[in-house]
């Protein structure tokens, strides 16, 4: 996977565990943004052109495109609805968050 | 040029904590996306600062510094001394201040960096206040807008003096590559990120950055007011090399600004009266514009 992952942070249980300085590791992600989402985006794989624009613009990078159709990162999104708005195919459409898991 | 099939996968600013819609993040992982894993960030107080490196997280996968509000170009000298003194030359040093901390608070030490013709670049996004503790205006707010210690009102039409032009003080320090760019236009963005890589000494970009939360627009219309901002003429996007401004976009003619004004919370207080007043400063800046830089290049 090319974007980092979730790892379970151990807060330093000690005096002896503490980092020397503020300073910590790069790369660390403990949580999920998705809570913050209202609206989620569903692309239409058959209209999608495969333009990248959504992936260029997407402020979270969560648009993969290392496979074959364009993924998203749903643990990050935060439902914005640019990707959408800019879609010069209207390839994807935002689904009220919920509906899409009744469907 | 930047083709986008080639740019890595690799996300080097991921699960950071902006608000949604906020132009900032295309900003921080295009220009990692360009400098590559090989970089070091330095950060202010800033916005950018505030949403990734909030304890435990750690949203940067390359190594990143946040430092106090008006040491951006001391701490970049600082970097690339340091990478000097150790022969290292194939690092970037990358600067990612907001307006306030740049035009206001970093600016004496952007200047001096800038002087002493240090290698690093330089990214200025501006989001036209101090965001990230309220919307309060700094120098580059715009003329008309409202923010927390500009109000509007019955004695106020908000903020009363327009834009400082951070790019033309760039271009008075004769600093080897200056640009002005949009998150509204990434490509153009790249573009001018690519062209730092391969120059020596210091680079600064000025990308204007929408704000969902402080300008008050829908987070899903970053892009389109952007753009706006660009074809009313609020914003242009050109480029200082070799003694030379080039304009990027020479809209034929201008939009009218009540489409950019419109759409936005902090403009939606004007009457006829400061909209014409913003559309005069708009005409004044661009006469300037064509006369120096573009009918002079002809």
């Amino acid at each position: 996977m090319a974007k980092p992952q979730i790892v379970k942070f151990k807060f330093p249980e000690s005096l002896e565990e503490m980092p020397l300085g503020p300073s910590a590791a790069a790369g660390i992600l403990t949580e999920p943004n998705a809570g913050w989402r209202v609206q989620s985006p569903v692309i239409e794989h058959p209209k999608c052109t495969k333009c990248l624009l959504c992936w260029v613009l997407c402020p979270e990078g969560v648009i993969g495109k290392e496979n074959e159709q364009l993924e998203i990162d749903m643990n990050y999104c935060k439902g914005c609805g640019l990707c959408a708005h800019e879609c010069p195919k209207d390839a994807i459409t935002m689904v009220q968050e919920g509906e899409a898991d009744d469907q | 040029m930047v083709k986008v099939k080639n740019l890595t996968d690799k996300e080097y600013l991921y699960g950071h904590k902006a608000c949604p819609g906020c132009g900032l993040g295309t900003i921080g992982r295009l220009a990692l996306k360009i400098l590559g894993e090989r970089t070091i960030v330095a950060l202010p107080a800033s916005c950018m600062s505030t949403v990734t490196t909030q304890y435990p997280q750690m949203n940067y996968s390359v190594p990143s510094l946040t430092m106090a509000f008006a040491g951006t170009g001391a701490v970049l000298t600082g970097m690339s001394a340091g990478l000097k003194a150790q022969g290292v030359t194939d690092v970037h040093v990358l600067g990612l201040a907001g307006d306030g901390g740049t035009a206001d608070i970093g600016l004496q030490a952007l200047s001096g960096a800038v002087e002493r013709g240090d290698d690093f670049i330089y990214i200025c996004y501006d989001n036209e206040a101090y965001m990230n503790t309220g919307v309060q205006r700094s120098s580059l707010t715009p003329i008309g807008a409202n923010t927390t210690n500009s109000p509007s009102g019955t004695a106020s039409y908000g903020e009363k003096k327009p834009k400082k032009n951070l790019f033309e003080i760039m271009i008075a320090h004769r600093i080897p590559y200056a640009a002005t760019a949009s998150s509204a236009y990434p490509y153009d963005f790249m573009n001018k990120m690519e062209k730092t890589k391969s120059l020596r000494g210091p680079k600064f970009i000025h990308i204007m950055c929408p704000c969902p939360t402080g300008w008050g627009f829908a987070s899903d219309l970053t892009v389109e007011i952007g753009k706006l901002a660009v074809e009313t003429g609020m914003w242009y996007l050109a480029e200082y090399e070799n003694g030379k401004v080039k304009m990027n976009v020479i809209p034929k003619t201008l939009k009218p600004v009540e489409e950019y004004l419109i759409k936005q919370r902090r403009f939606r207080h004007l009457n006829e009266d400061t909209i014409k007043l913003i559309r005069e400063h708009r005409d004044s800046e661009w006469r300037i514009i064509r006369e120096r830089w573009v009918l002079s290049n002809c």
